[in-house]
């Protein structure tokens, strides 16, 4: 093999590795997206995790059931959102402690998620998102196969993320949303319904996981395991740190992480670091921790970007 | 809805301290039973089954005990950093570290005599915990680094870690290239008592609440994290710092995650190996909720939840699978918080504002 072709080579197998980070990041994308939101509105969601498990496994369900994805889809969507529903109840209307409700969510629903898999764990899938090859932008040498090489629902998430980004940013509905995390006592004395904003954010956290779970039984890794998600959703919560609350940086954080959550298989597949696959599984996690710890110290410098009412229950007059 | 909700207020109000507990288990119980039935399982049948499994002979009573021994001393490790309102969601990475450092220590040492490897096992255990703690506690006290996600992916580290050692430096030589160890000496395992299955560890868990009752109770130092827990702004004025505080509850509680992980390795299983836990780390989390960092309560709701976890072993006949038990827990925690923050506060004119989530 000569000179030119090994770097071909190189070059080839750092693309591929670049196109498994996009896709394995998506449904981190997802998740972080919908976090993001919720959060702005004043509300932490740690249910992610379980809205994620049952999102996966309502979405296999219903495909198997009814033989195509899209229902699937629609189906994970729908049981994230209920997921998020119970989380907006006792976090939002109940005012309880808000890491208490995410925390229930995340373990009652995975022990949902593996009640009502229980019959298809492990079981092949019937069909799944295919990869698809956008025409002409598909073709461009590199960019084409990193980019533009992927099942639908990748490209679903370069479209949503300008949208939030726009929403937050842009408009009415953002302003106020972000006026109810900042400030839900100043926010209400203009008349905006904090509870309404917030319930409203909370379910569309909850759709976004839903989403991110059927990314993963329908696309990622077609099929349902307890506990696919393998702390997907942790990982997502740490990235809306990473992120500052912002979209954008939502999206440069979700498809890095997702390009070390690649690693490992691409990694042997393609025989470059040769360590073993248990040591390279431990790398999303451990680099999780250590961008976490990143941002806190640099974070120190200056403000982070954190919704001043994050966390807090709300209550008129007080 | 509304009706529903001042109803519900109305019945929580009434119903004092451990009372709302008590009922949020029935609740649980019974929405868990619903849950059952919408999957085409009678409630009924797999109550009983729960129940009996559970708590319904003598063989049940004993291995629901020797269950809540590790969900105890995780419920502890969840609870006490919660005094300083610190949320320890990794107990179950600090059980497997534990189990790893104990079997590790009693693998190296077979010959010692067990008066001297069952302290040192012990010792490895607690001290893997703890570490495995402190590697979340350190950045939280230096700079304030979420502990919340920190400990929670450092559950995932360590399973991955697990998996590592038993196909590298601690597979066993007669694994047959399964990933396990090799069996533990019987010197590194507690001793039982009398000719019953349970074991010496059993004490664990009611030392080290009566133990930390006492250090919280009378020390300077256990002042200081009441202090902290009721107002970490107040105990910042007078001049107190967490870093000690933090340091030590979420240090103390992965010595006792990483105990509950080497009772399991030593004397239920004998040997390293995968699923050793089946979850005991969150279910503590639901069991430190539902206690409300009581240490007593602690200890109250792990035996009733050890006892969920072999009435599930016995659900499984009914093909209902291991995870409903966790599904169970959550549920109940949910009626928990509802019910406490319905007795707490009028419909809509809570007494007091409530803390904010965040730490």
């Amino acid at each position: 093999m000569g000179p030119a072709e090994a770097k071909g080579g190189a070059v080839h197998t750092l693309t591929t590795l670049l196109a498994a980070g996009i896709a394995a990041g998506t449904p981190l994308l997802f998740a972080s997206l919908g976090e993001i939101v919720a959060e702005r509105a004043g509300v932490v969601n740690l249910g992610l995790e379980g809205m994620m498990l049952l999102g996966a496994v309502t979405g296999f369900l219903v495909m198997d059931a009814s033989g195509s994805v899209w229902p699937g889809v629609l189906a994970a969507v729908a049981a994230g959102t209920v997921a998020a529903g119970v989380h907006a109840f006792f976090a939002v209307t109940l005012r309880a402690n808000q890491i208490i409700s995410g925390l229930g969510v995340t373990i009652a629903g995975a022990g949902l998620a593996a009640i009502i898999g229980r019959s298809v764990v492990g079981k092949a899938p019937k069909t799944y998102f295919h990869e698809v090859r956008v025409p002409g932008l598909g073709h461009i040498p590199g960019l084409g196969t990193i980019l533009f090489h992927h099942h639908v629902l990748v490209f679903a998430g370069y479209l949503i993320v300008p949208v939030v980004w726009w929403v937050l940013r842009g408009t009415r509905l953002g302003l106020h949303l972000r006026a109810v995390g900042e400030n839900p006592a100043a926010a209400d004395a203009m008349g905006v319904p904090v509870a309404l904003y917030r319930w409203g954010a909370v379910l569309f956290g909850g759709a976004m996981a839903g989403l991110a779970g059927a990314t993963f039984s329908l696309a990622e890794s077609p099929g349902w395991t307890e506990g696919m998600t393998a702390g997907r959703g942790w990982i997502a919560v740490a990235l809306v740190i990473f992120a500052t609350w912002d979209p954008l940086r939502g999206l440069v954080g979700a498809y890095l992480f997702g390009c070390l959550d690649a690693l490992p298989g691409w990694d042997q597949a393609n025989q470059v670091l040769n360590l073993q696959p248990t040591l390279l599984g431990m790398i999303p996690y451990v680099a999780t921790i250590i961008v976490l710890i990143a941002v806190t110290v640099l974070g120190l410098q200056r403000r982070l970007g954190a919704p001043q009412a994050l966390g807090a229950p709300y209550v008129r007059g007080e | 809805m509304k009706a529903v909700i001042s109803l519900g207020g109305a019945v929580a109000r009434r119903a004092k301290g451990p009372g709302i507990q008590l009922g949020a288990v029935a609740a649980g119980i019974g929405l868990s039973a619903l849950i059952l039935m919408t999957i085409g399982l009678s409630p009924g049948d797999s109550l009983t089954t729960l129940f009996r499994g559970a708590f319904g002979s003598h063989f049940a009573l004993t291995q629901s005990t020797l269950k809540a021994v590790p969900l105890a001393l995780c419920g502890l490790a969840v609870a006490l950093p919660l005094r300083i309102r610190l949320w320890n969601i990794g107990a179950e990475g600090q059980f497997h570290l534990g189990a790893i450092a104990a079997a590790w220590v009693a693998l190296s040492l077979p010959d010692l005599p067990t008066g001297a490897l069952l302290p040192l096992t012990i010792a490895a255990g607690m001290a893997g915990g703890a570490a495995w703690a402190l590697l979340a506690a350190i950045p939280r006290a230096i700079w304030g680094v979420n502990e919340i996600i920190t400990t929670l992916l450092l559950n995932y580290v360590a399973l991955q870690l697990l998996a590592y050692l038993l196909t590298g430096p601690l597979q066993g030589s007669q694994s047959l290239g399964f990933p396990i160890s090799d069996v533990l000496p019987s010197g590194a395992a507690l001793p039982r008592l009398g000719s019953s299955l349970i074991h010496a560890g059993v004490f664990f868990p009611l030392a080290a609440a009566a133990l930390l009752i006492a250090v919280l109770r009378f020390t300077k130092w256990g002042y200081e994290v009441r202090m902290i827990g009721a107002s970490p702004e107040a105990a910042r004025v007078s001049g107190m710092s967490a870093t000690k505080s933090i340091l030590v509850t979420l240090g103390a509680g992965g010595a006792l995650a990483g105990l509950a992980g080497t009772i399991e390795v030593t004397n239920t299983f004998g040997q390293l190996q995968q699923g050793i836990s089946p979850g005991y780390g969150y279910m503590a989390i639901a069991i430190a909720a539902l206690a409300g960092t009581n240490l007593v309560a602690t200890i109250a709701v792990a035996f009733l939840f050890g006892g969920f976890v072999i009435g599930g072993l016995a659900l499984q006949v009914l093909s209902v699978p291991q995870a409903f038990v966790l599904m169970l827990q959550g549920i109940i925690l949910f009626c928990a918080v509802g019910g406490a923050r319905l007795a707490a506060a009028r419909w809509g004119r809570p007494r007091r504002k409530e803390a904010p989530s965040t730490p």
